[in-house]
């Protein structure tokens, strides 16, 4: 690749967007990192900024400064997420909204606005976050898993509406992985889950960045619309 | 919501202006899209049946001119906003109801300010 890639990961404060952050940084690109609080942490080649990806506003600006500042926009990974783990007969519609508003709405309000960036090079590769909730249809996480499989169809029909202007779309999902988001699921169902799985582990940042990678080369302009699933779920 | 405000431009653009960005990127979308010119009027339809674009060229259209009203006249606008999308007199029905409705969403973007 000779110009230096820019790209854009969402929720890169901690877990696996810091880790995406730093992995493309440590690849030689341009790293533009968000989140709704300030990061603890600094590295050459990632730039953070705060932003909801929920806030219309907030995306909005955080596109009109990538433009600015770097003039174009290759990558972009959907990876903030918050997850609620309860049964939904115990789930406050205030928890529903708010997972919905991140998940959903955040995922579509970044992809719209930064794809608008994308389309005047003819180039981009857009990245969603999903998980192995959706397809297992793991109890005690029905909006959480609801809003991934929204966001597996957004994947699908965005493939389709941005495949005329060089814009790949494509989802990857995570097994469990250890970070804070599962830190409050038990160690039994935990282990519930990597049984169900084809490779009986947990998963690693390095799963997800291997994936993602693959989705983002330049030599896979033709694979759009997929959704990867790690850990061998099928 | 936040509005992001160019510090050098209390007034308004003349709807001229507006209208030579229309009509500019209209052509550059139409050219792009495989016409071979493009006789690009205030009465010239972007919806319906004669309409010059299909529907992917529309899209592009809305995309380019928010770039170019942000690049060029410095406001951040969304063109496809709700009220814009269920109007029954879509703002997108030609050049000049185009230019109408983009002068008059900057115009409501100053006095709101
Ligand atoms: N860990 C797993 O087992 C697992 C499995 C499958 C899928 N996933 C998916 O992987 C992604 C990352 O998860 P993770 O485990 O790394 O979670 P995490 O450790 O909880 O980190 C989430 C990140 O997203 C940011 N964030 C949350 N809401 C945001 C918003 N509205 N706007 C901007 N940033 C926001 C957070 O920063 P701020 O708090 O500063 O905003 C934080 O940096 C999520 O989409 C998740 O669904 C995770």
């Amino acid at each position: 690749m000779p110009e230096r890639q820019v790209v854009l990961i969402t929720g890169a404060r901690k877990g696996i967007g810091r880790f995406l952050a730093e992995h493309f940084a440590a690849g030689g690109a341009a790293v533009i990192g968000c989140g709704r609080t300030p990061a603890d942490w600094t590295r050459d080649g990632v730039d953070y900024q705060r932003a909801d990806v929920s806030s219309e506003a907030d995306v909005k600006a955080l596109v009109g400064h990538i433009q600015r500042a770097y003039g174009r926009l290759d990558v972009i990974v959907n990876n903030a997420g918050v997850a609620s783990m309860n049964h939904s007969l115990l789930t406050p519609v205030a928890t529903a909204e708010r997972v919905l508003a991140t998940n959903v709405t955040g995922t579509f309000l970044v992809a719209r606005e930064g794809a608008k960036l994308m389309q005047r090079r003819r180039y981009g590769r857009i990245v969603n976050l999903t998980t192995v909730a959706v397809p297992l249809h793991l109890d005690g996480e029905a909006i959480y898993a609801a809003s991934k499989s929204a966001v597996e169809t957004l994947t699908k029909v965005l493939a389709h509406e941005l495949g005329a202007f060089g814009i790949t779309c494509n989802a990857v999902g995570p097994s469990p992985i250890a970070t804070d988001l599962i830190h409050g699921v038990p160690a039994e169902k935990i282990e519930a889950i990597t049984r169900r799985l084809a490779i009986k582990r947990l998963g690693r940042y390095e799963d997800v960045s291997n994936a993602i990678d693959f989705f983002v080369r330049p030599e896979s302009d033709y694979i759009t619309g997929q959704v990867i699933y790690l850990g061998g779920v099928s | 919501m936040r509005i992001i405000l160019p510090m050098t431009q209390p007034q308004p653009p003349d709807r001229e202006v507006v209208a030579a960005l229309v009509m500019a990127a209209t052509t550059d979308v139409m050219l792009q899209r495989g016409h071979a010119d493009a006789n690009v009027a205030p009465d010239t339809r972007l919806v319906g049946a004669s309409a010059v674009l299909d529907s992917l060229g529309l899209v592009t259209l809305v995309v380019d001119l928010e770039q170019r009203v942000q690049d060029e006249l410095g406001y951040g606008l969304t063109l496809a906003n709700e009220r814009a999308m269920s109007r029954t007199n879509s703002p997108f029905l030609s050049v000049g109801t185009l230019t109408d409705y983009i002068h008059g969403l900057i115009v409501e973007t100053i006095t709101r300010a």
